[in-house]
């Protein structure tokens, strides 16, 4: 049986691409009002949504988007033009249908709808109803008159927009949850059929015939004034299999001939057809069947004519329809499920490897190297498989910015670039809200008001800019502004005031702006002191934190602020370096490890920090954090971890070298478990424990300052 | 009231692609013993193109069957959708079937 949710899922993700798309283009057009490129697509992507919509009988989403095109229509034919007001009531009409899609998303009806969102609709097709009003050619829902004007008239063949359709569907129509009924009454919606005739001929007999099968073709007689696009595009879903013919008003004999060519009947019989339907006269007709007997007897006439009509009215091609048809989409539930299968690969692979090497076999040692070369490959590709281009993140912010500038009065545009730098699927849907975080920050209290810009000879209209491109083996995400930046003095008397820094401290310039990502410098007061710079900075922090990421700021008072965020390429698997504490290995992720050192032996009891190189190290026992009761070995080594500008050592037993780590997730029982992010399985089948190195760090004394003030150093000689 | 020598075949609920496999084999026994056949689908309140299909089919067996179907009584539903599908003047009503 077909499985309508699947189907509801594709409609559900295509209208939310293509509203992506309109509000895109409303956005561009604020620009270009003038191009007709761009009106169109907005055009289109509200004439698609409402046609699948139609399909699912979502009336209330069909009538809302008819109203919309209805307007666009206008604008489309010259008669109104689109004004920022215009723009941003079309702009709220897509706000309203994209809720209306997050409620089929959650699973709601659309028969129970909040009061609210119903109200909202009402008053935005009352608002759009407005442009419609002294329209004297609202004609797109009432072409009837002139409809049956042309269906009494067979003998003059076709009026202006009188298409006929020649409709075959493929077997597996029905089966697919497509019902033809549909699409006609859809068809409906824009025209007016005048003429239906059912073709029963494929029906087979009673025994053969398999009733979820779809043996019906149709002939269409239909008045519309859509283009044939639109009419085509009413068939979208079943293009595949099906023969979907449109013959255009008006249509030259070489294209109704090519008409009746493609259908799978006798010309001839297909023609009177068209006939009955009043899509041809008697004369049209004759005039094209008649070479068919003159060209049984000369064939070399046959292949040109078919060559010559082929590209007049044939079915225009699925690609040039859907865009780029080499793109397929795939459920993320597959990748993932493939990229744990590679998980356990490396895993296996990695067991396979040493038992080959414990097994002395040369042949064999050399025969798992090359496997796990191939798997490594295997891994990479299939985690480019999950890369998806930053661009269309960074596009939802042209709306943003359009909003929060009109919203705060201020003149600002948004300059995007790096659009193309790609990364994990995951990272990318998890970043818009750190982004839009920053992003209003920016603009709220980055650029100054048009007044300072002024008196200070800086540009009226202020930039933002997001920027994306990769960097050793992570990507690089930067929000700037060329506001008036940050002032260090401001931001160092509030961390002291609220007791974040000391007053003998010294810091550099960077870390003093960077502490507006501490948890505690974001309070309502901070607002009005530091113009608001820092609200919930320290959740932007958290929250790329969790990804494995890292931020940072640049300002140059003046200038600009600039925020920096780091991230990982992907969430699955990492390179890592491997540790062992007594029995137990740990995983530190490779790319936090700047170097390993030796304990210096006996002196350091009870203390937990050394010199290195004239800095002071604080460290953690690892034996200690974890309750190791073993006999520590006679030397032990230290691991200097950095993370987000934090450095710290490990000390543990033995350093085992990198491994390629598959990073699972700890079960809800080690919720609780501070200091572990997940575990990964060893070669031997151990298990070993990935470290939290963000958040060990956490435990750790915040600045070295802290700690030479509180007791003398162990010097490390 | 159907005329003399006519058989009602009376069809209930849905006939659409989710009931239709279960809907054939009923639909076709009832068309014997072959003979005058008059299609009741007044109950029917949905139908789709399976439907309409099925609806097709039994008129042809019927005729292979040397007798005929005649459609008596639709439902809005019914009548909706061979409007649609162009069926409309696909059955021979009872009236043509008297004569």
């Amino acid at each position: 049986m077909i499985d309508m949710g699947e189907v509801l899922q594709t409609f559900i993700a295509e209208s939310q691409e293509l509203l992506q798309q309109m509000e895109q283009a409303l956005l561009d057009i604020e620009q270009n009002p003038d191009d007709p490129d761009t009106l169109n697509a907005i055009f289109r992507a509200a004439h698609t949504i409402k046609g699948s919509a139609g399909l699912f009988g979502f009336d209330l989403i069909v009538a809302f988007t008819h109203v919309a095109e209805s307007v666009l229509d206008r604008a489309r034919s010259g008669e109104l033009p689109i004004d920022g007001t215009l723009s941003a009531l079309l702009l709220e009409a897509g706000d309203h249908l994209a809720g209306l899609i997050a409620q089929l998303d959650a699973g709601a009806s659309l028969e129970a709808l909040p009061p609210g969102i119903i109200t909202r609709g009402e008053a935005l097709i009352g608002r759009m109803g407005q442009y419609l009003e002294a329209s004297p050619s609202e004609a797109r829902g009432e072409p009837a008159t002139s409809a049956s004007a042309t269906a009494s008239e067979a003998d003059t063949g076709r009026d202006e927009g009188h298409w006929h359709l020649s409709l075959r569907f493929g077997p597996d129509t029905l089966r697919n949850g497509m019902d033809p009924l549909a699409f006609f009454r859809y068809l409906n919606t824009f025209g007016r059929i005048l003429q239906v005739e059912a073709l029963t001929e494929r029906l087979p007999s009673a025994a053969e015939m398999d009733p979820e099968t779809c043996y019906l073709g149709f002939e269409l007689a239909f008045v519309s004034d859509a283009d044939k696009a639109t009419i085509e595009g009413a068939f979208e879903f079943v293009r595949e299999d099906s023969l979907v013919q449109v013959l255009s008003p008006a249509a030259s004999p070489d294209a109704l001939r090519a008409h009746l060519d493609a259908l799978p009947e006798d010309p001839a019989d297909a023609g009177e057809r068209l006939l009955r339907c009043a899509s041809v006269s008697r004369a049209e007709l004759d005039a094209v069947l008649a070479p068919v007997t003159a060209m049984t007897e000369a064939p070399a006439v046959v292949a040109q004519t078919t060559l010559m009509k082929a590209p007049v009215d044939g079915p225009v091609p699925a690609a040039k329809l859907r865009g780029d048809n080499s793109l397929i989409r795939v459920d993320a539930g597959k990748l993932d499920q493939l990229i744990n299968l590679i998980g356990e690969l490396i895993i296996a692979g990695a067991g396979a490897r040493m038992i080959a090497q414990n097994s002395g076999l040369g042949a064999m040692v050399e025969a798992t190297e090359v496997l796990s070369r191939l798997v490594e490959e295997v891994r990479d590709s299939a985690l480019t498989l999950r890369m998806v281009q930053i661009g269309g993140t960074f596009n939802r912010f042209q709306r943003v910015v359009r909003d929060v500038a009109r919203e705060l009065g201020k003149d600002i545009s948004l300059q995007i670039s790096g659009g193309d730098t790609e990364l994990d699927k995951t990272v990318v849907e998890k970043i818009g809200d750190p982004l839009t975080h920053l992003v209003r920050n920016a603009m709220d209290h980055g650029i100054e008001p048009l007044e300072v810009r002024r008196a200070v000879g800086k540009p009226l209209q202020g930039r933002v800019s997001l920027n994306a491109y990769h960097e050793a083996g992570g990507i690089v995400i930067e929000v700037s502004d060329d506001g008036g930046g940050l002032d260090p003095q401001k931001i160092l008397a509030k961390a002291m005031q609220r007791g974040l820094v000391t007053d003998g401290q010294t810091l550099a310039e960077k870390d003093i702006l960077n502490l507006i990502f501490e948890p505690g410098f974001s309070t309502a007061e901070t607002v009005s002191n530091l113009s608001g710079r820092g609200v919930g900075m320290d959740v932007v922090k958290r929250n790329i934190t969790s990804l494995r990421g890292t931020v940072e700021l640049d300002s140059t008072p003046g200038v600009g602020t600039c925020v920096r965020i780091r991230l990982p390429l992907t969430l699955a698997i990492i390179d890592g370096f491997l540790i062992g504490v007594g029995q137990a290995s740990y995983v530190v992720p490779l790319d936090m490890v700047e170097e390993c050192i030796e304990l210096p032996p006996g002196h350091l009891d009870g203390r937990d920090y050394l010199e290195l190189r004239g800095d002071v190290l604080p460290f953690i026992r690892l034996r200690q954090l974890f309750d190791e009761a073993s006999t520590p070995p006679r030397r032990e080594n230290v691991v200097v971890v950095r993370y987000a500008g934090t450095r710290a050592g490990l000390v543990v037993d033995q350093l085992l070298g990198e491994f390629q780590t598959v990073i699972k997730p700890l079960g809800k029982v080690f919720h609780q478990v501070s200091g572990l992010s997940g575990f990964t399985i060893l070669g031997s089948g151990d298990v070993a424990l990935i470290l939290d190195i963000p958040g060990l760090l956490g435990h750790i004394p915040r600045t070295p300052n802290d700690l030479r003030q509180a007791s003398p150093v162990a010097t490390l000689t | 009231m159907p005329a003399e020598g006519i058989r009602s075949i009376r069809l209930e609920g849905a006939m659409t692609i989710y009931s239709a496999a279960e809907a054939k084999p009923s639909l076709l026994d009832q068309l014997n013993p072959p003979g005058q056949l008059a299609l009741d689908l007044s109950a029917v309140d949905e139908i789709d193109c399976a439907g309409l299909q099925l609806l097709a089919l039994a008129r042809e067996e019927a005729r292979r069957a040397g007798g005929e179907l005649y459609l008596a009584e639709c439902s809005e539903a019914v009548h909706e959708a061979l409007a649609l599908g162009g069926l409309a003047s696909f059955f021979a009503t009872e009236q043509e079937a008297g004569e």
